[in-house]
């Protein structure tokens, strides 16, 4: 990618300085209350200006618009950033796929910073028109629906669907050329191969059926993962120790948010250094995955407020923050 | 053929003047586009990255500068405008240092200053230390201009 950002970059480094620290962490964290906590945040300009609305779930769906507003001021050309999207395609896809083989009212549960709107994937699984889905959508559109319908069964779906997300995620990042989104979509294949390999384990599945939910990428040797998931836990964690997440065993060996949380850890940790990159693509991938993951967090305090867990609790999950 | 010197001559002129302004051009307009970045979102660092913007002009202005000096020498301003070939090359070759540095250190000048004027909109508190690191590059196009003009005022004395 030699598009020059040089304008774009000058832009997020203004924007970087309302990102949340650890010190609004904190505050948040020390906040009396739910509605302290959402004051504090709507004094920071979370929310929508001119909303009256400012409950959680409506404030942080605000926020990650706001990602996408910013971007497509920043550049005509937001392509490259639909690595960061493509979740939101899936989700959608997903939920019009099982809506229209259950037939539901899939209103209110589409994403809605995906690359295509959601509704307009419903309306062609509903119309069997994969054709006119974009490319990324089709086959994994076709194959789901293909598979729901003969077998009725929704995981097969689902394991349809993730996989092929992960796949776009990967193949849309190597077109990039930018080392941050290459890091991001191999992380995020990773990390969810991991994730579905300890979840397969947990629950029985066949070395036919990991094999066939697990996504290739680079860091992890799927096959191996998969006949080491089909044996026991002790053989992922074997296997992971010969690997770049050897780090991470012990972290999944004490819980899957433990684990999310060290994949997390890395990524930001990982992306810190776009932020002396003036001219790249760089930090403005460093700023999406910041704000998402600054999102994550203030989800996790606020439904922690809202149901008056424990503060060492939420202090457990928290993740590092990019400023 | 008379005439060579004075072409060579003006030719050592006009790249002092086109090299140089060139690497100013690009500088202050790599420079400017991150202003721009910068100001979109808060305008009140405006005479911060304006000086950041103007520090890659300066190439530009020593070529300028060069360039006049090898003008009134071969007469193009006034005077007489009949010099040799031999003394025609000689103000190319002078011409040389400030034009090929003026290009490539205002370039780089350029790039320095978009990082300094990131390093500004962030922390506007380290203006003292992010303005150093571009200026640094100055140096170099500082040393060329020197040689340039070295050479310019001597070359008249030379008996060739």
């Amino acid at each position: 990618m030699n598009k020059d950002y040089t304008y774009a970059v000058a832009r997020i480094r203004s924007r970087e300085l309302a990102l949340l620290n650890n010190k609004d962490i904190d505050n948040l964290l020390n906040a009396r209350g739910y509605d302290e906590c959402i004051q504090y945040l709507l004094d920071k300009g979370f929310g929508d200006d001119g909303s009256a609305k400012t409950d959680a779930s409506s404030m942080l769906s605000a926020e990650r618009k706001k990602i996408w507003s910013l971007m497509s001021e920043l550049t005509d050309d937001l392509s490259p950033f639909d690595v960061f999207r493509y979740n939101d395609d899936f989700h959608n896809l997903k939920v019009s796929v099982k809506a229209v083989t259950r037939d539901v009212d899939p209103q209110n549960m589409f994403m809605e910073n995906g690359t295509t709107d959601g509704e307009k994937i419903y309306d062609c699984i509903k119309a069997h028109a994969y054709n006119l889905l974009p490319e990324h959508l089709q086959n994994a559109a076709q194959e789901a629906m293909t598979a729901l319908l003969q077998t009725g069964d929704g995981q097969i779906c689902d394991i349809i669907i993730d996989r092929a997300c992960l796949e776009a995620i990967m193949s849309k990042a190597q077109q990039t050329n930018s080392e941050v989104i290459e890091l991001y979509a191999e992380l995020t294949t990773a990390v969810a191969d991991i994730k579905t390999a300890i979840r397969c384990e947990k629950t029985g599945k066949s070395l036919d059926f990991i094999q066939r939910a697990l996504a290739p990428c680079k860091t992890v040797n799927t096959d191996m993962l998969a006949k080491a998931a089909a044996k026991s836990l002790d053989d992922i964690y074997s296997y992971l120790s010969g690997t770049a997440y050897s780090l991470a065993v012990d972290a999944l060996k004490k819980s899957p948010s433990e684990f999310e949380k060290w994949c997390d850890n890395k990524l930001i940790d990982s992306i810190k250094p776009q932020k002396s990159e003036p001219f790249k693509i760089g930090p403005l991938a460093a700023y999406i995955i910041a704000r998402e993951n600054e999102i994550k967090a203030v989800r996790l305090i606020l439904s922690a407020k809202l149901n008056d867990l424990d503060l060492s609790a939420i202090n457990e999950r928290l993740r590092d923050m990019y400023v | 053929m008379d005439n060579l010197g004075i072409v060579f001559g003006l030719l050592g002129a006009a790249l002092a003047t086109f090299l140089a302004g060139t690497g100013s051009a690009i500088g202050v307009g790599k420079a400017g586009v991150a202003a721009s970045g910068v100001l979109a979102e808060d305008p009140s660092k405006f005479g911060k990255v304006l000086i950041f913007q103007l520090l890659p002009a300066t190439q530009g202005i020593y070529g300028l500068l060069v360039a006049f000096l090898i003008l009134s020498k071969i007469g193009v301003l006034g005077g007489d405008p009949n010099i040799s070939v031999v003394k025609g090359l000689l103000y190319l070759a002078a011409s040389l240092p400030i034009a090929f540095a003026g290009l490539f250190s205002a370039i780089h000048q350029g790039n320095c200053s978009v990082a300094g004027i990131g390093t500004i909109s962030k922390k506007p508190d380290q203006f003292g230390k992010a303005i150093l690191l571009p200026a640094m590059v100055e140096t170099y196009a500082i040393l060329a201009l020197l040689i340039s003009m070295l050479a310019v005022f001597n070359i008249p004395g030379l008996n060739l």
